[in-house]
């Protein structure tokens, strides 16, 4: 039968968190194992992928004329306090599973700036947060999982063991070897569900890194707010550690281990691209600064507050307009940390305006070849895709990271080239041989892979 | 596949000699092309467009056989593109003028300016339709022409080719909806090149090049149709309400 030239039922247009680049795929729902297993084996030439909730910003969750399977309905959690580890479905949210464990007095290992992730896309990213520094990626704390292959056959991973190899490949694998069905983890112990929080205003960028270099292993969790509009690079440093339950006021201690953070508003699906621009990205990051005490200490906010402040907003991606946006992440170890003004002030050159402009300081890499993180800086900043001569802009400084040992989060990326990647993931062919064995037919693949050669 | 900023990795160019296209792929930011396939029959004219090409700096660049009246072999022959790899863009840039005058005495002639210009155009254009449908992301860009616009007494041989291109390609659009793959038309007026050597030169006559940064500016946006120069729109929107015996009294 020849297939319709227009869209037939099943069929969606995908894209990522920064709505750039869409392309269609056959979106297939599975409950459970065995429906896993059939989707993959009836995959056709285009093949198959995992998507979670759709956060990476390019085109990782999404797959052309593929089998996109949506795992959401296997989101079961199982909390075990003897052991301190949770078992989830990789279908499960940080947010559902969060709800479930926060008031047993339990936290995830890592979350990064959004809860609604998937545990299937937290591995797959192998996602970092505020606490890298101290406690590595997510991938670092998962002690086992399930994994169906590019066959449909069941495999136990560990960390470990016979299975080492294929279990780090799978972390920051980017759903590239196999279905990720089930994993458990490791969990923070809580006393209370509130965040003990540090503030200081500082007034440049030398100074910020000078406070970060020196000051983070006094905390558990500690990321920059740079004013990416402002020459002089002046952020916000908040630091933070789970408060102790003895922290906490009498009226607080009533529901120390609360956790039921609430979406404040909604974006207009239909946002003028214009809206946002240098004038109102500057207005925002002066008010952002100035609003920040110089100085404070202890502060007691919530989990949502401290770590997910966007989730507060819901689908806040939409106010960058039709075109969308990109989010460029780096890392560059920290004999090249002057990258990361130059980055600051080539991105305020080209008039890429950004609100969301944040600076961490990772701790060393995991075993996992793909994993993103390694020790040294790392900048985001959020730009709309519209800006004339960003292309050209962000072709110069891949090429400066590529030169000093940095590279791109693929969770991120949705730009760089092939060669670029090859060269700064140097153990992408040793990922490949695993890949190979997991999946020798070739099944899972994604825009990313296409584009990136993966 | 496409990077965020709307610049591609692979183009496909059906009329592998033609100006307009060379100068687009040229236009696209040339570090991120990967691939850049020039279909056209063999000649020592298309070796030379992959050579300038690729001493232009655009990497994977071939030439290919290919014949826009050959409608049998087109299945086949987009089939093996798209089976060696994704193709992101591709340029339907075929198209001769023909020798108006000629055709008129001898409609041979005429045959085979619609044959390439119309069906040649549908049945390549069908082709590639269904395997972007297939890939589900990428564009087809078609080259109509302000000529398809009003028919016009010097060249309506040429132009009514052009318009049923035209009609064929915005259907073929609105049935690719939704689908990631899209479609889009560019009607340019006249253009400094092999085809318009020797006639005499139109107000608004560009450079290809020129066209080409008008095309590549309007693949970013996802328009749809595009005039080549944007004021064209204006200008063919006015002659086309100008009553007959007016329109025929116009120079040329």
């Amino acid at each position: 039968m020849t297939p319709s030239l227009s869209v037939t039922e099943g069929e969606q247009l995908l894209t990522g968190w920064g709505r750039t680049c869409p392309s269609l795929a056959r979106v297939q729902p599975c409950a459970s194992v065995e429906d896993v297993q059939t989707a993959i084996r009836q995959a056709g030439p285009r093949g198959a992928l995992v998507r979670g909730l759709g956060r990476s910003y390019g085109d990782a969750s999404q797959s052309g004329g593929g089998t996109v399977l949506d795992l959401r309905a296997m989101s079961g959690v199982a909390y075990d306090p003897l052991s301190g580890t949770v078992t989830a479905g990789a279908g499960a949210s940080l947010d559902e599973i969060m709800r479930s464990i926060v008031p047993q007095g339990a936290f995830v290992p890592v979350t990064p700036g959004t809860r609604m992730i998937t545990v299937g896309g937290a591995i797959g990213a192998d996602v970092h947060g505020k606490n890298h520094h101290v406690d590595g990626t997510f991938g670092t704390h998962v002690q086992k999982m399930t994994l169906i292959d590019g066959n449909g056959e069941i495999r136990e991973l560990a960390p470990s063991g016979e299975t080492a190899a294929q279990f780090w490949a799978t972390i920051g694998g980017m759903g590239l070897t196999g279905a990720v069905v089930e994993a458990t983890f490791d969990v923070i112990p809580l006393t209370s569900s509130l965040i003990s929080v540090d503030t200081q205003r500082v007034s440049n960028l030398d100074d910020v890194m000078a406070r970060m270099a020196e000051g983070d292993s006094g905390y558990r969790y500690t990321v920059a707010w740079i004013d990416s509009v402002a020459s002089s690079g002046r952020g916000i440093i908040t630091s933070g550690d789970h408060a102790p339950v003895d922290q906490l006021s009498d009226k607080q201690r009533i529901k120390a281990l609360a956790f039921d953070p609430k979406a404040l508003a909604t974006a207009p699906a239909i946002f003028p691209s214009g809206l946002l621009n240098n004038l109102t990205i500057r207005a925002f990051n002066e008010a952002w600064f100035r609003k920040a005490p110089r100085s404070r200490v202890g502060e007691l906010q919530s989990i949502g507050a401290f770590f997910h402040p966007l989730d507060g907003i819901q689908n806040w991606n939409r106010i960058y307009g039709p075109r969308g946006f990109l989010q460029y992440q780096f890392v560059v170890p920290d004999s090249a940390s002057h990258v990361i003004r130059i980055a600051l002030d080539r991105l305020r050159e080209v008039g890429a305006p950004s609100f969301l402009t944040v600076l961490k300081r990772f701790g060393p890499a995991n075993p996992a070849p793909l994993s993103f993180p390694q020790a040294g800086w790392t900048l985001a900043a959020d730009v709309p895709a519209r800006i004339e001569g960003l292309g050209a802009t962000l072709d110069e400084l891949d090429e400066l990271i590529t030169d000093v040992g940095g590279r791109l989060y693929l969770a991120k990326d949705s730009r760089q080239s092939p060669q670029m990647f090859a060269r700064t993931y140097p153990r992408l062919a040793e990922w490949q041989l695993v890949r190979d064995e997991l999946d020798p037919r070739g099944v899972f693949t994604s825009d990313l892979a296409r584009r990136l050669s993966i | 596949m496409n990077d965020a900023l709307g610049e591609p990795q692979s183009v496909l160019v059906l009329g592998g000699t033609s100006e307009i296209a060379l100068a687009t792929v040229k236009a696209f930011p040339r570090a991120r092309l990967r691939r850049v396939v020039l279909a056209a029959r063999p000649s020592a004219h298309r070796d030379a467009s992959v050579l300038a090409l690729t001493q232009a700096g655009v990497s994977g660049v071939t030439g290919i056989d290919f014949d826009a009246r050959s409608t049998d072999t087109h299945g086949a022959f987009i089939d093996g593109v798209f089976d060696a790899g994704d193709i992101d863009v591709v340029l339907l840039a075929f198209g001769v003028l023909g020798d108006q005058e000629a055709a008129e005495a001898d409609p041979h002639l005429a045959v085979e300016v619609a044959t390439t210009n119309y069906t040649g155009a549908v049945s390549v254009g069908l082709h590639v339709a269904r395997r972007l449908r297939l890939q589900g992301h990428g564009s087809l860009v078609v080259f109509s022409s302000v000529a398809g616009d009003r028919a016009r007494r010097s060249n309506y041989i040429y132009g009514s080719t052009k318009a049923g291109l035209d009609a064929f390609a915005q259907g073929l659009g609105d049935a690719l909806y939704g689908t990631g793959a899209h479609v889009l038309v560019v009607r340019p007026g006249m253009v400094r090149t092999r085809m318009s050597a020797g006639l005499p030169e139109a107000p608004m006559t560009l450079d290809a090049n020129v066209v080409a940064d008008i095309v590549v500016k309007a693949l970013r946006k996802g328009r749809e149709t595009v005039y080549a120069p944007g004021p064209l729109r204006l200008v063919m929107a006015g002659l086309k309400t100008l009553p007959r015996p007016v329109f025929r009294k116009l120079p040329r």
